[in-house]
């Protein structure tokens, strides 16, 4: 039994393949102003490397593919769609069973969802209109700071004292980073200032959900260290962070689709 | 005067809403805030009246919809329902 | 013959505007430097000279903006709310409710026939819809900023712009740039963007007629032609929409003087 789950992002599409509830190959991949065929490029990307371990599958013969994120609506070779906190949520229970908070920052957009004891979705709350507590953010005021977006999380960690951001909004806090810049603040301490801005953002999305332990945070901006820390400092609880933190929703779908095919 | 304090973002419309015509400026509100968030100062038409702390204004989205599960909360205590939230 | 002054400094302009008993006499609109007291000064020094008068002729002033607070000459300061309201029902009576549009900020404002304010909500956290907003959107389509408005009017197919969060929007923008989508539709989705977020604004305080827009983004027809069409009223635009907080602060000066002359 192999199937897929694909999660289309604003920024980039991600595929994971199951068989008999086991990862056998990932992909990442940008996905541009073509989603339909991002998608399938993503899913064939996995299924190449799969044939190279002399396991030969086709697009065709999975046995079932669910499609999530932004751009699910267009992937029109899959069997079924799914909305990304149902897929955030079961993937992320599948790594850490103890989850109840899900935190997901992706490149465009930030939600939080509170899972019951057995993992129900029981209240959520999400953001794409703003870019505030986004990837983009980061992205953003990276550029400005003048440091590659992967970076940022080391360098913020040898920050002695974060300068404060006070402006949420992606464009003024621009303008509070370039005057920084010009009083000669130290980068590490304008970076380690910008996670907390984003840790105070969440935050107020988990207050307003309710926060239970244990927490995760997942989506591609999890990779940086700093803003892992300054949310641990702002929550006051360590936060678990998944290996491949921004595969976790396409994992979602294809757990979902391993058990549309009776397999879980 | 009704007042709005707070913002539109991305994930909704986070205002505290103070008509200034119903507050007495007793400060029972004041006394409640966990955050303290709140204060007492004259509008600009001299009434002594609640209004939120300026540096807070565009936090409200992240501090407030926290006492939503707190009895004792600057909506609750108001006896002339002077506050009112947007959430 | 009574001689006052309002002072408005904003975060982008400060303005300055000396009232003869009940006329504008001159004022004066320059941008904000990163010393908003030395910015104060300066503003008021230019009116002051348009109008052939010196500080000391001026019997009373309110300061209002953002730094209000800075300014070392005023009498009083007053937040710029109720400064917008004096000021436009000073220009038109009959306006009930009105939109300001800033350099960073917005607010919707609802007044009684006197000016006093009755209803109002600001949004200074988000850059959308603020003339932030359409500078940054006029750098990404190279076009200059004072021509927006009159090029959005020629738009035959408005492009859909889903946010109006200034990154986001230029995100979009730049996407149907390398569509080769025409800027003119571009523009007229980015207004369409802008005028829904103002439109939210407006509703949470409540729409009575008559509408004004002031701020400088009144200038921009596009959006005000926008704005309007939501609101499903004509909006009564000034003549220098920048200056109807300073205006409302020089009324409010000459209140305060006459109450003191009392």
């Amino acid at each position: 039994m192999i199937v897929a789950g694909v999660d289309i992002g604003s920024l980039t599409v991600k595929a994971v393949i199951l068989r008999d509830n086991e990862v056998v190959a990932t992909s990442t991949l940008i996905t541009g102003d073509d989603a339909a065929t991002a998608a399938k490029t993503a899913i064939n990307e996995a299924l190449k490397s799969l044939a190279e371990r002399g396991m030969s599958v086709t697009l065709d013969s999975l046995d079932h593919i669910v499609a999530t994120g932004v751009g699910r609506k267009e992937v029109t070779f899959a069997h079924e769609e799914k909305t990304d906190v149902r897929c955030d949520a079961v993937g992320a229970r599948h790594i850490f069973p103890s989850v109840r908070t899900v935190v997901d920052i992706g490149a465009e957009s930030c939600k939080v969802i509170r899972l019951s004891k057995k993992g129900r979705v029981e209240d959520f709350t999400a953001n794409d209109k703003c870019a505030s507590g986004t990837g983009m953010f980061l992205d953003v005021l990276a550029k400005v700071i003048g440091v590659g977006v992967e970076k940022l999380g080391e360098l913020s960690l040898k920050a002695k004292k974060p300068a404060k951001i006070s402006s949420m909004c992606t464009v003024f806090a621009e303008s509070e980073v370039i005057s920084y810049i010009h009083r000669k603040v130290p980068i590490e301490n304008i970076i380690a200032g910008v996670h907390e801005s984003i840790a105070n953002r969440i935050f107020g999305m988990m207050n307003r959900v309710g926060v239970e332990k244990d927490i995760a945070l997942v989506g591609g901006v999890a990779r940086n260290v700093g803003v892992v820390k300054a949310l641990e400092a702002k929550v006051g609880e360590s936060i678990l962070v998944p290996e491949g933190p921004q595969l976790i929703g396409a994992l979602g779908a294809a757990l979902i689709a391993a058990e549309a095919c009776g397999t879980a | 005067m009704i007042i709005h304090y707070g913002y539109a973002d991305g994930s909704g419309e986070y205002y505290l809403i103070v008509d200034t015509d119903k507050c007495d400026g007793c400060g029972r509100c004041v006394e409640v805030c966990p955050n303290d968030i709140l204060e007492l100062a004259p509008d600009d038409y001299g009434k002594v009246v609640v209004r939120v702390k300026d540096e807070f204004v565009n936090s409200i989205g992240y501090i407030c919809p926290a006492c939503k599960r707190r009895d004792e909360r600057c909506e609750n205590v108001c006896e002339h329902a002077a506050i009112s939230y947007s959430w | 013959m009574v001689l006052v002054a309002g002072v408005d400094i904003g975060s982008l302009t400060a303005k300055a505007l000396i009232l003869e008993d009940s006329k504008i006499r001159a004022y004066a609109i320059i941008p904000t430097g990163v010393d908003s007291e030395e910015t104060s000064k300066k503003v008021m020094n230019i009116a002051l000279e348009k109008a052939e008068l010196r500080l000391e002729d001026i019997e009373y002033v309110v300061s209002t903006g953002y730094g209000r607070v800075v300014v070392p000459f005023a009498n009083k300061n007053i937040t710029e709310i109720s400064c917008h309201a004096k000021g436009a029902v000073f220009l038109f009576p009959s306006v009930r409710t009105i939109l300001d549009m800033g350099g960073q900020d917005c607010k919707a404002i609802r007044c009684d026939a006197s000016g006093k304010v009755l209803n109002f909500a600001m949004n200074d956290k988000c850059a959308a819809g603020t003339g932030r907003f359409f500078e940054i959107m006029a750098e990404t389509m190279e076009l200059p900023l004072e021509e927006l408005g009159r090029l959005s009017l020629e738009a035959t197919d408005a492009a859909k712009i889903s946010s109006a969060c200034v990154v986001f929007a230029k995100s979009e923008v730049l996407t149907l740039l390398r569509r080769g989508v025409d800027k003119k539709n571009i523009l007229a989705g980015i207004n369409e963007a802008v005028a829904l977020r103002v439109f939210a604004l407006l509703n949470r305080v409540g729409i009575e007629k008559d509408f004004a827009i002031t701020g400088g983004i009144a200038k921009n027809i596009g959006v005000v032609r926008k704005v309007e069409e939501k609101v499903g009223l004509k909006a009564l635009i000034a003549e220098e929409p920048q200056i109807v907080g300073a205006l409302g602060a020089a009324l409010f000066a000459k209140e305060a003087l006459e109450q003191v002359k009392k």
